[in-house]
């Protein structure tokens, strides 16, 4: 792949993906990749996010479940649009 | 990579058979007011290490038998050449003693009531003395990559692990395992919210029940006896939210990658227990703690440990070579003392987890060969025991 992914994306049934560079910007022209297939998509980043952390990759509403590894990772607390940063400010564990 | 089963390391052949890749000479308190004595005995001997830790008085039970799993356990670990027991009184020392000297290396203990630190740190410290020859006369072997035993635990976790450093531990593995190694995986409250996958991936259907069985004794006896409100602080950490990590799910997704996609775990071990049921993949009932966690695993038998780490975790081990794995590209950056391999090149797409793993692979053999870790160089010896609850 000749340009840096900015976004990782583990698995298609993911809500979520990984910003995987420093420094990411809102209005950045996203290259987000599927790391199960290496498959490629683009997505404009809404707000910033530091390396580590995860941006929305459709709109979810509050009490929806999110998904990372194909897998319920918690529940949304907030409404997030797509685009945006995914965290513990609008999402959360269903364990406790 | 090309033919593993001919890949060799330069290891010291112990008493009992098993293999180590270093050669330490150590000084082994049996409780905390040992310490001193230890330490001074290895001021006096060079190319000795005191190992000091917190406990040993008046615990009881299965806290007890933990503690002395621990304490004989990391003795009789093939890294250490030859042991010196300090106790307070004899009792529990020559248990220590004896529990180690089951190996057939070098054992001499000591104890101080009757003496004082004087006399036990003069006679101690022949007795050391006489070891660190012995020691380091000992040559290293031609031996079987095969004949290694290699744990591990992640830390400081962020993203980034699931994503590079954890698949990277997995696929060294999915290789290495088949081939004949012994590996320890564990981390009891860290597989909360992938228990279902984690139960799965037991070699038969007896074993993933022992394994469920034993993570909701967790839960229940320690996560819900013990919790206030939630455990919002604890797991995950402030660093793995820091590092973008939001649920106790999401970690425990990223942290079972380490066991890669085809490996199965084959048995169960207590705390610091060592494997009983031969070679293969043993989840071993663990804190996640980092310290905590790596020090059971050396008491269980393990001789080298890889570490994946998000958000730069920095632990070593007295005795056991910490290799740190890294595919976050801002720990690289501003930790880089502590980084052993660094994998950030999965997360740019320039290099595969399966290169990765062979990287990891390439790394643990010129490891075993002698090559210091990070934390090695940078003097990190973390000996932290497990205690349950409050001694007597």
């Amino acid at each position: 792949m000749s340009e840096i992914p900015h976004l990782l994306v583990h698995d298609h049934q993911d809500s979520v993906g990984v910003v995987v560079i420093e420094g990411l910007e809102a209005n950045t022209d996203m290259l987000v990749c599927v790391t199960h297939d290496n498959s490629t998509f683009r997505l404009a980043a809404q707000e910033s996010a530091p390396i580590g952390h995860k941006i929305a990759l459709k709109d979810l509403n509050k009490g929806d479940t999110v998904f990372k590894y194909g897998e319920d990772i918690g529940i949304m607390t907030a409404d997030v649009k797509k685009g945006h940063h995914l965290h513990t400010q609008n999402c959360k564990t269903k364990r406790w | 990579m090309s033919d593993l089963s001919k890949v060799t390391i330069q290891g010291y052949r112990r008493e009992n058979g098993r293999v180590g890749v270093r050669n330490h000479v150590i000084l082994l308190p049996v409780d905390d007011i040992s310490n001193a004595a230890c330490e001074a005995v290895a001021n006096n001997v060079k190319g000795t290490m005191a190992i000091p830790h917190a406990y040993g008085r008046l615990q009881f039970g299965e806290d007890l038998d933990i503690h002395f799993r621990t304490i004989i356990g990391t003795g009789a670990n093939p890294n250490v050449a030859a042991v010196v027991v300090i106790g307070i009184e004899p009792g529990w020392t020559k248990r220590i003693a004896d529990g180690i000297r089951a190996t057939g290396k070098p054992v001499a203990e000591f104890s101080i009531e009757q003496k004082g630190d004087f006399e036990t740190i003069r006679a101690a410290s022949w007795a050391a003395k006489d070891f660190v020859h012995h020691a380091t006369e000992m040559q290293r072997e031609e031996c079987s990559i095969s004949e290694l035993w290699v744990s591990t635990k992640c830390g400081e976790s962020d993203t980034t692990t699931g994503l590079g450093s954890c698949p990277t531990v997995g696929n060294m593995y999915d290789k290495l395992l088949p081939e004949g190694i012994t590996g320890f995986f564990g981390e009891t409250s860290e597989i909360t919210g992938a228990e279902h996958i984690c139960q799965k991936r037991a070699i038969n259907e007896e074993v993933g029940e022992r394994w469920y069985k034993m993570w909701n004794a967790y839960q229940n006896d320690v996560i819900f006896a013990h919790q206030t409100d939630d455990l919002s602080d604890s797991q995950p950490t402030k660093g793995n939210i820091e590092g973008g990590l939001t649920t106790i799910e999401e970690k425990a997704l990223g942290n079972l990658e380490k066991i890669g996609r085809t490996s199965q775990f084959i048995d169960i071990l207590e705390p610091a227990e060592a494997p009983q049921s031969g070679k293969g993949l043993y989840f071993m009932d663990s804190s996640s703690a980092a310290a905590e966690c790596v020090t059971l695993m050396a008491a269980g038998g393990a001789v080298i440990h890889t570490f994946p780490t998000g958000q730069g975790n920095v632990v070593g081990n007295p005795i056991v070579p910490v290799i740190k794995i890294t595919a976050n590209p801002r720990t690289v950056r501003t930790m880089n003392e502590h980084v052993d391999l660094d994998v950030s090149g999965i997360l740019r797409r320039e290099q595969t987890i399966d290169q990765a793993g062979d990287e990891l692979i390439e790394m643990i053999r010129r490891t075993a060969n002698g090559r210091n870790t990070a934390a090695e160089a940078l003097g990190h010896r973390e000996f932290s025991m497990t205690k349950l609850y409050r001694s007597a």
